[in-house]
């Protein structure tokens, strides 16, 4: 696969990541996003938030099916990526949807579950993506993986908060969660043959 | 006849309905390849691009309010209508299987003249009013729609109900050919609703047939929906096919489905959240930029001088 390895890719990447924000900003300008454009923004960047935090975890159950390790090098940007769309996410939902009404905004976080556990994500989210650059890393030693294993946390309350809020249907939340699970599970299937070769 | 099509277009005119079919698959299949299709809302769904008739004798009503008119393009495009799929861009794209004409109404239960009527010869012999009511959806969203419709009190009278009629039930049609949405299970079809019979004689109570002085499109709840603009959007039970008269409340397809968010009475009020989500405020569709603000919902949907009497004494948030 010589192609991966060639230093070319990562930007190609880093420009297909955008490519969902760049279609809202069209979508935007051209006052193309259907009736509810607010209902809109909010449910794509929440898709392609929690789109990018399963891609980040698959990158290693990836890796141990097929070996394939050069996407280990794009991880911490899709991470980033991710932090980027649930950020997003969270500024169309409080700028827009509530126009910044603290108060609105507070009894949401405190009364509504799905919205709490959503706003959780985020939180967890940020010293993640605070701690992502080479001398927080070599900084925190032993400590950051433990910090970054959060990930599995938030994967978890991002698929409960798109499950929770959902009226009725919940096919799609469904397929999430289903990745979610699956991805879980091949990471504690592949540890068992590890310990046993260790031996 | 109640259905004239506007008089300035000659038949030769209208393209044959196998045509535009044909047509529209190939222009999708060549969006489709082009990739065009990623543009969001680039071509009009089906069932929007299907023959508009106007109606004729439609009457102005005083009920109407003076709001504006949320875009059609808007009220026939975001539509809750799962009999045609959940997202509400689905009944614009997938409602134009369903037969509206002809459309046959059973009347049951508790009455003098049940049986079998005509959907035109029960309309034929009615007033046709304009009404603008204001639309509110229990997801917190809203719109005001010019719908054409008639009395149901008057239409309600016709069928005689007797001193044991407490409550009307309606029922959707169940036909998953017609109506695809209704191949997965996500609803216990087919769709149900119900009012005490006090509020279906409501002057404000309507049966809706038509909207921007048109026949009801598909999406919509065509051929005849209910329209009870003080409660939330999924009383208002679309493409009806039966209508029974009872001494005992009915079920309600949501209430059955989800009792804890969905009362049987749905009023609109912004006293009593949903358990997921505030009612206090609605977000108007189509109204200015993305950063114009929610508005305020009002009690009854603005409606408390007509219908507050109807549940005086009455704890409203036991009784949602």
């Amino acid at each position: 696969m010589s192609i991966f390895s060639s230093r070319q890719v990562k930007p190609v990447i880093f420009v297909l990541c955008l490519v969902p924000f760049a279609y809202l900003l069209v979508g935007i300008f051209t006052e193309d996003l259907g009736a509810n454009p607010v209902e809109y923004l909010a449910h794509r960047t929440g898709d392609w938030a929690l789109r990018f935090l399963l891609i980040v975890l698959a990158v290693t159950p990836l890796r141990r099916v097929t070996g394939w390790s050069y996407p280990l090098k794009l991880r911490r940007m899709l991470g980033l990526f991710s932090f980027f769309y649930v950020t997003v996410h969270l500024l169309v939902y409080a700028v827009l949807d509530l126009g910044l009404d603290w108060s609105h905004l507070i009894e949401d976080i405190l009364e509504r579950p799905y919205i709490t556990v959503g706003f959780s994500a985020w939180v967890l989210l940020i010293p993640l993506a605070l701690t992502s650059n080479r001398l927080m890393i070599r900084r925190l030693g032993k400590r950051w993986k433990s910090l970054h294993s959060l990930v599995y946390v938030i994967g978890l309350l991002g698929v409960i908060h798109y499950w929770w809020l959902v009226k009725k249907d919940v096919q799609e939340p469904l397929v999430y969660a289903a990745i979610f699970l699956v991805l879980m599970m091949m990471r504690m299937r592949v540890k068992v043959p590890i310990n046993r070769h260790s031996k | 006849m109640l259905i004239k099509k506007p008089s300035d277009i000659k038949p030769s005119e209208i393209t044959d309905q196998k045509h535009y079919k044909d047509r529209r698959k190939f222009i999708q299949a060549g969006l489709g390849l082009t990739g065009a299709a990623l543009v969001p809302g680039l071509w009009l769904p089906p069932a929007v691009q299907a023959a508009r008739e106007k109606m004729a004798g439609v009457k102005k009503s005083a009920f109407s309010t003076k709001a504006k008119p949320t875009a059609y393009k808007d009220v026939t495009t975001y539509n809750n209508f799962y009999e045609f799929g959940t997202d509400k861009s689905d009944p614009a794209k997938h409602a134009h299987t369903l037969k509206s004409n002809p459309w046959t109404l059973t009347i049951e239960g508790e009455v003098g003249k049940p049986g079998q009527y005509h959907l035109e010869d029960l309309v034929k012999n009615s007033t046709l009013e304009e009404r603008v009511y204001r639309f509110r959806c229990v997801e917190a969203w809203s719109m005001v729609i010019p719908w054409v419709g008639i009395s149901l009190a008057d239409m309600i009278k016709r069928f005689e109900p007797t001193s044991r009629a407490k409550y009307v039930e309606f029922t959707t049609l169940y036909d998953p050919q017609q109506m695809p949405g209704q191949k997965r299970r996500v609803l216990n079809w087919p769709y149900t609703e119900g009012l005490r019979i006090d509020e279906a004689m409501n002057p404000l109570s309507i049966m809706a047939v038509g909207l921007y002085g048109e026949v009801l499109p598909n999406q919509n709840g065509a051929p005849l929906r209910l329209m009870i603009p003080w409660k939330y959007g999924f009383k208002n039970i679309k493409s009806i096919v039966k209508i029974r008269f009872t001494e005992k409340m009915p079920i309600s397809t949501w209430n059955a489905a989800a009792p804890r968010e969905y009362g049987f009475y749905a009023n609109v009020n912004p006293e009593v959240n949903h358990p997921r989500w505030s009612q206090s405020r609605e977000r108007v569709i189509g109204s200015g930029s993305l950063f114009t603000k929610r508005q305020k919902t009002l009690m009854f949907n603005g409606y408390a001088e007509q219908v507050a009497d109807l549940y005086a004494g009455m704890n409203l948030k036991k009784y949602f």
